[in-house]
């Protein structure tokens, strides 16, 4: 399966994006993420203004059969949720580069954006799954 | 797409099909099996609403035969194995010696007395055959699991599509039972029988014949669709079905786990038989429950069930997003005082305490 890979965006190993405009990022989960897991259920967000780090866990999606945790691809804090997808998620399936954001984060150091990959090198790890 | 294989993990006679259909195989119980094809819910919804296909050629087969065959399967299952006759099947457990229990099998009885067919669970299977033979009462016991493919036939438009493919007609078969048939020059053996509340059988099959059959019904205008074990999984939760190594293994006492149905201590003597049917009459410390959240969270196996004020009082022995009802479900043990219907109690799902409470099972009715 052919996934769509944004050039602009940042990738984790843990198949999170994130989209640096300035100091604020968004962050989702790839087209491989979505696909690996299948239908999504279920989304656990942090608040407003939580404090995160990047590498640690800042919230959960479910599938009906798996619990996956989502790793923050920066540190900072949040600054707005995609709420429309505690009461459906189906946008982290149909459309995880656009619709199905997660968060968006004010970020701490632009310096940490040299721990994730860009998306040729991303590329390279889903071929290897 | 292929993950996490293990390379000593074994194929079914069904993995170049699977693998054709595009499935996403894993490692199941030392089998590399079809976790799901296209989507889990849709094929929850296909079972539920038309008719489901499910390679289940992991499970074993063990063969317990002779003039003693009786004799020993008494003696290693705690149902009544003498109440069932020829082409009749019967839900039963093999109990250990430590008041827990060795498996969940189904016993099918192919000549009165004489010769029965023990299906068990894959992971098991070696295990239980051991287990028998070490507590054999003189019956030739013979593990055939590599001699039979099995395929899984479920949903309510089950039995018109098995009238149509088998010889032998489903559509007159009681629940709970099996017939020797063959199917093209294949031997088979049908079973009424099944793990996901549906209407359906289960079709034994000379390894050689399973990917014949399986292409066969597949290929029918009544549009059976092929379901992983994602699946397979979502539907028998919903029926508050036991899954070895979940709600039951070496440690249940099978009253707690809600089957003395299954058990007959009056009828017959059985292996431990004393010291199950003691942990009972001393009461019961806790019960397995079906159970709902009132506030949002999944429950999922291995989470604590506690009190509000963080005590431990149970824990999930597995917990999903029903795909039927649209909203979670979990089956635990909790204390006994806490296992009534509307009994309310916490989940701790990461740390959180979400609200629950005990509802009726199974959660769908069919």
């Amino acid at each position: 399966m052919a996934f769509h890979i944004p050039e602009d965006f940042y990738y984790t190993k843990d198949h999170e994006w994130a989209q640096v405009d300035e100091n604020i990022v968004t962050v989702g989960i790839t087209e491989f993420a979505q696909d690996q897991l299948g239908e999504v259920v279920y989304v656990d967000l942090p608040e407003e203004g939580q404090k995160i780090t990047q590498n640690q866990t800042f919230g959960v999606v479910e599938s009906v059969k798996a619990v996956s945790d989502l790793y923050a691809p920066v540190s900072g804090t949040v600054i707005e949720i995609n709420s429309a997808l505690i009461d459906d998620p189906s946008s982290l399936n149909d459309d995880p580069n656009n619709e199905g954001w997660l968060v968006r984060i004010e970020m701490d150091s632009e310096k940490e954006l040299a721990n994730l990959m860009r998306s040729p090198e991303y590329k390279k790890l889903i071929a290897e799954k | 797409m292929i993950v996490n294989i293990m390379s000593n993990s074994q194929k079914t006679p069904l993995y170049e099909d699977h693998v054709k259909l595009g499935a996403r195989m894993v490692d199941f119980a030392g089998w590399i099996m079809p976790v799901q094809y296209e989507s889990l819910k849709e094929e929850h919804f296909a079972t539920r609403s038309n008719v489901g296909l499910f390679d289940v050629s992991h499970m074993g087969e063990i063969r317990v035969k002779g003039p003693k065959a009786l004799d020993t399967l008494q003696w290693l299952t705690t149902n009544d194995v003498s109440k069932i006759e020829k082409g009749q099947a019967q839900y039963g457990l093999l109990p250990n010696d430590k008041g827990g229990l060795v498996d969940d099998i189904f016993v099918y009885c192919l000549e009165k007395d004489s010769d029965y067919l023990v299906c068990v669970n894959a992971s098991n299977t070696d295990k239980d055959f051991a287990w028998m033979l070490a507590h054999n009462k003189g019956a030739d016991i013979v593990n055939e699991s590599s001699s039979w493919g099995q395929i899984a036939i479920q949903g309510p438009k089950a039995i018109e599509l098995c009238d149509a493919i088998f010889s032998e007609k489903i559509s007159l078969m009681n629940r709970n039972e099996i017939k020797v048939s063959t199917f093209k020059s294949f031997k088979i053996m049908i079973a009424t029988t099944g793990y996901t509340g549906e209407k359906g059988c289960e079709v034994f099959i000379e390894s050689a014949g399973t990917s014949t059959l399986w292409n066969a019904l597949l290929a029918h205008p009544l549009d059976a669709k092929p379901v992983g074990l994602g699946a397979r999984d979502s539907l028998r939760t919903e029926m508050k079905y036991s899954l070895y190594g979940h709600e039951i293994d070496d440690t249940t006492n099978p009253y707690e786990a809600g089957l003395g149905w299954a058990m007959k201590p009056a009828a017959k003597d059985f292996l431990n038989k004393a010291m199950i049917v003691s942990a009972k009459e001393n009461g019961l410390k806790k019960k397995l429950i079906g159970f709902k959240m009132k506030d949002r969270g999944i429950p999922r196996q291995g989470y604590e069930i506690k009190t509000a004020d963080g005590q431990k009082i149970g824990w999930v022995t597995s917990g999903t997003h029903s795909p039927t009802l649209d909203e979670p479900i979990g089956i635990a043990y909790v204390e006994t005082a806490k296992s009534v219907e509307n009994s309310e109690f916490f989940v701790d799902i990461r740390g959180k305490l979400v609200k629950a409470c005990v509802v009726k099972t199974p959660f769908v009715m069919k």
